[in-house]
């Protein structure tokens, strides 16, 4: 009987394995969750990129909307931009916050491979991103009518993507 | 004048308080008036962990998210915030992955208390190893007749390797 606990060791050993094959596979090592989930979208005031307006939080309140973090510097973000165009062609509201970027550039940006966006915020210094809790670009929050963060996807949005995130985004206010 | 040097040591001395006034962490500098804020700096940015790249602590790191990390906590240490409210600013926006040392909780009892049980378990199988050990059977002392037994079996052998011997040598 008292031989069983010679076999704690080996249950160990499996348990541990089993954990390290589980994760083995994982691709999103480098994503992590974000705290913000369930929390109001951060105050801010800022200056629009197209039109130089301020613009705040207000401002992106009303309905279901994206909040995409991009920069022109970012391989990724160009990567995604035309899926983008193809999500604001759809209807879907998406905001950008153009990131640590400079504001000429993402201009030209936007004019050669069009905006899909209803505006964007010029946060050079990356003020609002770290309010985010953003640490790269392409980032995407998914938010409700009432400013409330209800998901967050690190990296590009493609329709691979958009697959698992439409039924939550469409069953936002 | 026993020490001709006196005026320079003493300006020597001065430049290097105010050299000693600020942090430089990664090429960047962060002065500060008191030097106890210096090192409260520095540990700060080493027990920070870089959301990029991961196994790099804000002093570290070269990323520029770190560098904007450094700055808040820069900023946030000139308003006077704690260390405990410094660092649950960053953990409320990125989460408990920033520190380095994880929070003591329900999800977390596995992490910290892990390699106790692990050792408790090991202290446990190795009781168990001596106490089978030390219950492991004594053999009986020979009878007098399984003595006798056993020197009749030795003088057989004896004899039958003689017999070999003879046999291998005609």
């Amino acid at each position: 009987m008292n031989r069983f606990i010679l076999f704690v060791p080996l249950v160990g050993f499996t348990i541990l394995a089993g954990l390290f094959f589980l994760t083995i596979d994982r691709k999103d090592k480098e994503v992590l969750p974000s705290p913000l989930v369930g929390q109001p979208f951060p105050e801010f005031e800022m200056i629009s990129l197209e039109t130089g307006e301020v613009v705040s939080r207000k401002d992106l309140l009303g309905k279901r909307a994206l909040v995409n973090v991009w920069a022109t510097w970012c391989p990724t973000c160009k990567a995604e931009h035309s899926f983008l165009n193809l999500l604001a062609s759809e209807g879907v509201r998406i905001f950008g916050i153009n990131y640590k970027d400079e504001d000429s550039k993402a201009r030209q940006w936007l004019a050669s491979y069009g905006n899909p966006y209803r505006w964007n915020l010029s946060d050079t210094d990356g003020k609002l991103g770290l309010e985010l809790g953003v640490y790269g670009a392409p980032e995407t929050f998914l938010i409700d009518g009432s400013g409330v963060i209800r998901g967050r996807h690190v990296g590009d949005l493609n329709a691979r993507v958009w697959a698992t995130l439409k039924p939550e985004f469409e069953s936002l206010p | 004048m026993r020490y001709p040097f006196r005026h320079w040591l003493t300006g020597l001395l001065l430049l290097l308080a105010a050299v000693a006034a600020q942090a430089v962490v990664n090429g960047y500098k962060y002065p500060f008036e008191d030097p106890a804020d210096i090192a409260r700096f520095q540990h700060l940015a080493e027990e920070l962990r870089c959301p990029k790249c991961q196994n790099q602590n804000l002093a570290d790191s070269n990323a520029p998210v770190a560098g904007d990390m450094r700055e808040k906590v820069y900023e946030l240490m000139n308003e006077g915030q704690s260390d405990d409210q410094i660092v649950g600013y960053l953990v409320a926006r990125y989460g408990d992955f920033v520190r380095y040392k994880p929070p003591v909780r329900a999800e977390t009892y596995l992490l910290w208390f892990g390699p106790l049980l692990a050792f408790l378990l090991g202290l446990l199988v190795l009781r168990q190893m001596r106490r089978n050990q030390r219950k492991a059977p004594v053999p009986a002392p020979l009878t007098d007749a399984e003595r006798q037994r056993l020197e009749q079996l030795k003088a057989a052998v004896t004899a039958d390797s003689s017999n070999d011997q003879k046999a291998n040598n005609p």
